[in-house]
């Protein structure tokens, strides 16, 4: 009987090695003429786990991990092929690993157990359930339904999605657009990269009726060029999609048109911001653009554009398919909801966590984290990316929640936690959080394209011990002066990582003579 | 090991030909001529901009201000070391030192014998699993002192 084994298709594992697993796996289950068919899926998201390869077995999927292709003789011999679980890899029945089986995973309801190309495992498992029932329900009642889940745009502003929809809808238009914020470039984050890559079809359906529901019949994802595989992946699923009538004219035989495709970025991290985002996407330098007009009045090409992060759109064909009370029943006060939290950094067991809004941030890092990976305490954690708020721990109580968050003077972000452990320097943080303001300003506004610079200078002089109180106190204003005077968030929150640095690690902002001397 | 076309009109026309009424082409053209050419020759600006109606120094202007498009070949190799928070939480620092100091030159830099170019990349998305690099478009992660070693020997071939 031919044994189904599934290897990562995830650029995480391919990273540590699954492509030389199956190489390795292939050519072992010839030399032993056992028959095997080998599945790409998408990751699960342990991704410390990773390649993490899983057998189908009568009883479930038995996983083995991490993999390297040297382990791969010994695994068979020890019956890996036929599930048994006598090799020290053996992790057995993968739903039931308590990282899993804590998770609440609607988003990434099939992320990892299905094949990200293949349209019959998508729909196998609940995929465009929410497309049929946006074609019931229609277009208004569709922007009601997506208001009523509470969902908030998941990159990191948290405004209700419900309510930019509406205005889309509301704008009168020749042409509309929905445009995909795919340009995912904080560190610590990979959420959107794993759904690209793991789960296509469902940012396609997510699309889709959006497209519906604000009567758009074009779609962009603009993502970014670090992204070549979940680029490729994209584009298989779009050309499937397109061939089953999913997109294009009558899209499952309704009187909606909608089609899209996927627009590559060049490495400006400014352009995840939406109206530099917009320029980019016309072909332009990726100037900020002063807001109003709002995009949702005057968009991509000057027209009404609906731009919603991936995670956001990826929400959506869960709360059509299964309603928005149900998805409005997880979370805690005004978050909705779960939220797919990456773990990342100096972390043992790093990966993608779904969860409710609620859960306190020591309990992601410690309990499903597991500490460091050095074994060292951990003394910081960075919650939501470049832009976001270095926390120590004894705010870890702090629930994941956009008000809790704001409250302590931090942002969620894009879910994105960075950990640190007690070798940390926190001043050099803080310079690197200037210095790439100052790498990529679009250098619209002078706060941030000439504050970042100044911000890394006077932090040098700190260091050198010049005037360093009087220094740190200009660093203050100048942080002040960010953060009120500039267009966007790059220049606006850059002071967070600085100042939350500065507040809660004031023994690492001092002057470093001996330093200076072994130089 | 990348290899790229000689510089030749004809083909950049074509390239360009290919994206005709295409809404925003800028960035997708100048992508594709990377590709084929290995950076954005300078005679390929003119070019774009009559192909798109643009003025020369709006596609000059979008050229150099994104840090993926090159004016120049790099190395025959390219060795992209991630410089983000999160490789820089796992050691990521000490990485960068290793391989300047193994190619005697800096991080956005090409070895004077052309082969290796070393550049700094802010966030490959492989956080989970860092530090991170890569070589030529293959990602490594989970990378230490000798798996970049071994990286940088490959690169130096």
């Amino acid at each position: 009987m031919t044994v189904r084994i599934y290897v990562p298709i995830d650029v995480a594992a391919i990273a540590c090695g699954a492509e030389e697993v199956v190489a390795a796996i292939r050519a072992e289950a010839h030399r032993r003429n056992v028959p095997v068919e080998i599945v790409r899926n998408g990751s699960r998201g342990l991704l410390w786990l990773e390649p993490m390869v899983e057998v189908a077995t009568a009883g479930g999927r038995v996983a083995y991990g991490p993999v390297e292709a040297r382990d791969v003789p010994a695994l068979f011999d020890a019956g890996f092929h036929e599930g048994r679980g006598e090799h020290k890899l053996c992790l057995g029945q993968i739903e039931q690993h308590p990282y899993l089986a804590r998770q609440q995973r609607l988003t990434f309801a099939r992320c990892g157990i299905t094949d990200p190309r293949s349209l019959e495992d998508y729909r196998s498992l609940g995929g465009y359930k929410g497309f049929e029932r946006a074609l019931t329900l229609g277009p208004a009642a569709i922007v009601e339904e997506v208001f009523e889940s509470g969902l908030r745009g998941r990159g990191g502003a948290g405004f209700p999605t419900g309510i930019k929809w509406r205005t889309v809808a509301g704008a009168p238009a020749t042409q509309k657009y929905i445009v995909c914020n795919a340009d995912e470039g904080d560190s610590g984050t990979f959420s959107d990269r794993m759904i690209m890559e793991g789960d296509p079809f469902v940012l396609i359906e997510g699309m889709t009726i959006a497209g519906i529901a604000v009567g758009a019949t074009k779609g962009y994802v603009y993502t970014r060029s670090e992204y070549p595989h979940a680029i490729a992946a994209m584009n298989d699923a779009i050309a499937v999609a397109r061939r089953a009538g999913l997109l294009g004219k009558n899209i499952g035989g309704s009187n909606f048109e909608f089609d899209m495709e996927v627009r590559m970025g060049a490495g400006a991290y400014v352009c995840g911001e939406e109206t530099s985002l917009l320029e980019s996407l016309e072909g332009k330098r990726g100037l900020v653009r002063a807001k109003p007009p709002l995009p949702a009045f005057v968009g991509l090409f000057g027209k009404p554009t609906i731009i919603n992060n991936v995670m956001s759109l990826a929400s959506v064909p869960v709360i059509l398919s299964e309603g928005a009370k149900f998805y409005k029943d997880f979370g805690m006060g005004r978050s909705r909801g779960t939220l797919p939290i990456q773990l990342a950094g100096n972390i043992k067991y790093g990966g993608l966590v779904e969860v409710a809004f609620g859960i306190p941030l020591g309990d992601l890092i410690n309990d499903f984290g597991g500490g460091t990976r050095s074994g060292r305490p951990v003394r910081a954690a960075q919650v939501g990316g470049p832009l976001g708020a270095y926390l120590p721990v004894h705010q870890f109580d702090t629930p994941f929640d956009y008000e809790a968050f704001t409250a302590i003077d931090a942002l969620i972000g894009h879910g994105g936690i960075v950990v640190f452990d007690d070798t940390v320097d926190m001043m050099k943080m803080a310079r690197f959080a200037m210095e790439f303001c100052a790498i990529e300003s679009c250098g619209k506004c002078t706060p941030c394209r000439i504050g970042s610079t100044r911000g890394m200078e006077t932090l040098d002089k700190v260091r050198r011990g010049e005037d360093h109180v009087k220094n740190l106190a200009l660093l203050e204003d100048l942080c002040e002066t960010m953060k009120v005077g500039s267009l966007c968030a790059l220049g606006g929150f850059t002071p967070y990582p600085v100042v939350s640095a500065f507040r809660h690690f004031p023994e690492d902002f001092r002057p470093e003579p001996q330093l200076q001397a072994a130089e | 090991m990348a290899s790229f076309e000689p510089w030749t009109q004809e083909r950049a026309a074509a390239i360009i030909a290919h994206f005709d009424g295409m809404e925003g082409a800028t960035l997708p053209i100048l992508h594709e001529i990377q590709e084929v050419f290995g950076f954005i020759p300078e005679a390929v600006i003119p070019m774009i901009a009559q192909a798109l109606n643009l003025s020369r120094a709006e596609v000059y202007g979008t050229v150099t201000f994104y840090h993926e498009f090159r004016q120049e070949l790099p190395g025959r190799h390219v060795v992209k070391l991630c410089r983000a928070e999160a490789c820089q939480a796992a050691g990521g620092d000490h990485l960068a030192d290793c391989a300047e100091r193994r190619l005697g030159v800096k991080l956005g830099e090409t070895t004077p014998d052309r082969r290796v170019t070393i550049e700094p990349i802010y966030c490959l998305g492989l956080c989970a699993t860092a530090p991170s690099a890569m070589l030529d478009g293959r990602p490594v992660g989970r990378l230490d002192e000798d798996k970049l070693n071994a990286l940088l020997t490959e690169a130096q071939l």
